[in-house]
């Protein structure tokens, strides 16, 4: 007796991919994730690598063609001038700035919108809220050196009391622009923040500012510390806005984009201060758990 | 997620395997500056057809449409134009290989000469090299050993700009940037460039002659310190520095900068404009400045097309047009029949070899003197690592 052949070769075909790879478990595995790390390995780290290899070596002092000669001279340089010191702390200072501030906005918004606001409301705030990051960041960081400007806007709204380019208009306008990256994962964190908590606080007595001191803020730190890595981070990178709103201000990446044209090597020395910041950074905010929260 | 951290540790093993690799494989290099020789690079014998397109760099205003649509139409050759706003940018963008030219200055042209990045051109390959103006062909910036590395476009002196708006009166002395800048504290405006340090050594050199400078260029680390802290204190008076010039042409525009160095093309756009007009003047104690060449890259992936450029770029109506839009004296002598304003050649002593001889032209430092008055000198990287001292 014969079986009649089951319709379209498709079904028996999967069969025959699925009984060659069944007892294959590497093979599979290496297809699975084989891409992505060659891509995380080869390209990523490669990159910074190859970035703190050239930290070593040296440029011909005349034609600034790259001497491949071992030697540490760079990161003495980097860790003796005074110069990269101060520009490095400022830079650290300023992403500090940059993290409280947007904390601070971030936080009260995040509350309302997770907690306060009604279901359509909250729909319309978090669009509004990502919403500036389709804009162009160039736009957005004239639009603030239009503000910021002599004669501009705010300078005749305030009777000509601003601050005019230099840090403080870097500060406000990079909290500005990673606004979003911190509002984000604050109404997240809020939004697995179980309501019944507040009525517990109220059923024990607490006052709403107790509530918030002692129930919603440590519950909401870690989602906080999740989004300051970004503001942090994306700050101690930036060149762009403080070349356009800054003034005469230099940071540490405005540093390392100079030296790249001139002295590459020195320029990779220089980068390992935001990228030790950066590793230090993470580290510190693992322990609050903010990495489970990103 | 919690892993990330630990799943770092692999990578940062491999990463300082890598650097001990490196350290291992690197070889020796290096060497003296007053020993050098130039690396030998071939020089073109004929120019073919042109390949069909063109990648140069440009100092901003010399390659507008006016003069490059009539460039393509004749040759076939498309331009694009990436312009450089510092000779440090040229020099790492020729660096990069993907260019086929570039119009140096003089403080890029030996380190691409030396750093082997460009080749020798072959002048007879260039009928209007001819008229070039003399005392800019073999200059020991463009030329070693009387071979010629690149073909001369024009030259000019840095100029003091001020919005009269707010500067009362008429400036004509670097001092209203340097001991008087606290006039238009927060307004004044400096070129944003190691180069800029032969600026202040310049005026020092003409307000304090006990500092014994004869060459901005040629700087002891003495009065290399005591440029940068003439700089220093010019940094507390300044707004913001520009290296882009559509930056310092904004500046002006919106009042946030109302005084200080230029260059002509940036006044002509301020100018051009309705927002403001600005004054320009070469100060009294002289002033540093640019003499350009267009160097073929020695990896040139359309040298037909460079060297069609380098022919039309200082033809006589080209050369004019560059000129008046830039506000340079032109290289070709034969451009002075060609300029719209009769008296353009006059105006910026075109072909007056002595008063060019007295432009303070833009150089790289060197140990071994430029002005060769020793081996004492700072060199460059000194200068990067004050300019930036400078900027705090």
């Amino acid at each position: 007796m014969t079986v009649p052949a089951p319709a379209g070769l498709e079904p028996s075909r999967r069969g025959a991919i699925s009984a060659f790879f069944a007892p294959k478990r590497r093979t599979r595995l290496t297809l699975l994730l084989g891409p992505p790390m060659v891509w995380l390995v080869v390209v990523y780290l490669g990159a910074i690598a190859a970035l703190l290899v050239s930290a070593f070596w040296s440029v011909d002092s005349f034609t600034e063609n790259i001497v491949h000669q071992f030697s540490t001279a760079n990161l003495h340089t980097v860790v003796t001038e005074p110069i990269y010191r101060t520009v490095a702390v400022r830079t650290i200072a300023v992403a500090v700035a940059v993290t409280a501030i947007d904390a601070v906005i971030a936080f009260p918004m995040a509350f309302y919108m997770s907690v306060v606001a009604s279901p359509r409301m909250r729909r319309l705030l978090v669009v509004a809220v990502l919403t500036p990051l389709w804009a162009s960041y160039l736009v957005k960081a004239y639009a603030w050196r239009t503000l910021f400007a002599p004669n501009g806007p705010l300078s005749w709204t305030t009777g000509g009391h601003t601050p005019g380019y230099g840090l403080t208009a870097t500060v406000v306008t990079l909290a500005y622009m990673w606004l979003p990256y911190m509002v984000i994962p604050v109404y997240a964190g809020f939004e697995r923040l179980p309501r019944s908590l507040f009525e517990a606080s109220a059923d024990l007595g607490g006052t709403p500012w107790r509530t918030v001191r002692s129930v919603v803020v440590p519950l909401v730190f870690p989602a906080i510390a999740a989004g300051s890595i970004f503001t942090f981070s994306l700050t101690l990178g930036d060149y762009i806005a403080v070349g356009i709103v800054g003034g005469k201000t230099q940071l540490i990446a405005n540093v390392i984009s100079d030296q790249v044209t001139l002295n590459q090597p020195l320029a990779a020395a220089v980068s390992l201060v935001p990228l030790t910041a950066i590793v230090l950074y993470l580290a510190a905010m693992r322990r609050t758990g903010a990495l489970e929260n990103v | 997620m919690k892993r990330t951290l630990h799943s770092l540790r692999t990578p940062a093993a491999l990463l300082a395997a890598g650097v001990l690799l490196a350290a291992c494989a690197s070889s020796g290099g290096g060497g003296d500056v007053s020993k050098r020789k130039v690396p030998d690079v071939p020089m073109a014998k004929s120019i073919g057809p042109g390949e069909g397109s063109l990648n140069i760099i440009v100092w901003a205003g010399y390659a507008e449409k006016a003069w490059v649509r009539p460039f393509e139409q004749q040759t076939g050759c498309t331009v694009n134009v990436k312009v450089g706003n510092t000779s440090d940018q040229m020099v790492s963008l020729m660096k990069s290989g993907q260019y086929d030219g570039v119009s140096a200055s003089g403080d890029a042209t030996l380190r691409l000469i030396y750093g082997g990045d460009v080749a020798p051109v072959n002048t007879k390959l260039i009928p209007n090299y001819a008229t070039i103006s003399s005392f800019l062909k073999n200059g020991d910036w463009n030329s070693v050993n009387g071979q010629m590395y690149g073909i001369p476009h024009g030259w000019g002196a840095n100029l003091l700009m001020w919005d009269p708006r707010t500067v009362k009166g008429s400036l004509d002395s670097w001092s209203a940037v340097f001991d008087k800048a606290g006039t238009y504290d927060g307004k004044v405006t400096a070129y944003d460039s190691p180069i800029y340090i032969a600026d202040a050594a310049l005026y020092l050199m003409k307000t304090q002659p006990n500092l014994g400078i004869k060459d901005p260029y040629s700087l002891t680390s003495k009065q290399l310190d005591a440029a940068v802290a003439l700089l220093k204190a010019q940094n507390k008076h300044v707004g913001e520095y520009w290296a882009d010039y559509t930056k310092e042409v904004q500046a002006f525009e919106s009042g946030t900068s109302v005084v200080g160095t230029t260059w002509q093309v940036i006044a002509n756009t301020i100018n051009s404009g309705a927002k403001t007009k600005v004054k320009t003047v070469l100060p009294k104690e002289g002033a540093t400045g640019w003499s350009d060449t267009w160097m073929i890259s020695a990896q040139a992936k359309h040298p037909n097309c460079m060297y069609k450029w380098m022919n039309y770029i200082v033809s006589p109506k080209a050369n004019a047009q560059v000129a008046e839009y830039f506000g340079e004296a032109p290289a070709q002598t034969k451009a002075c029949d060609q300029t719209s304003d009769p008296k353009f050649c006059d105006t910026y002593h075109a072909l007056d070899a002595q008063y060019a001889a007295q432009i303070h032209y833009w150089t790289t430092p060197q140990q071994q003197c430029v002005d060769g008055s020793g081996n004492n000198c700072t060199n460059y990287s000194d200068w990067v690592t004050k300019w930036q001292e400078v900027k705090g």
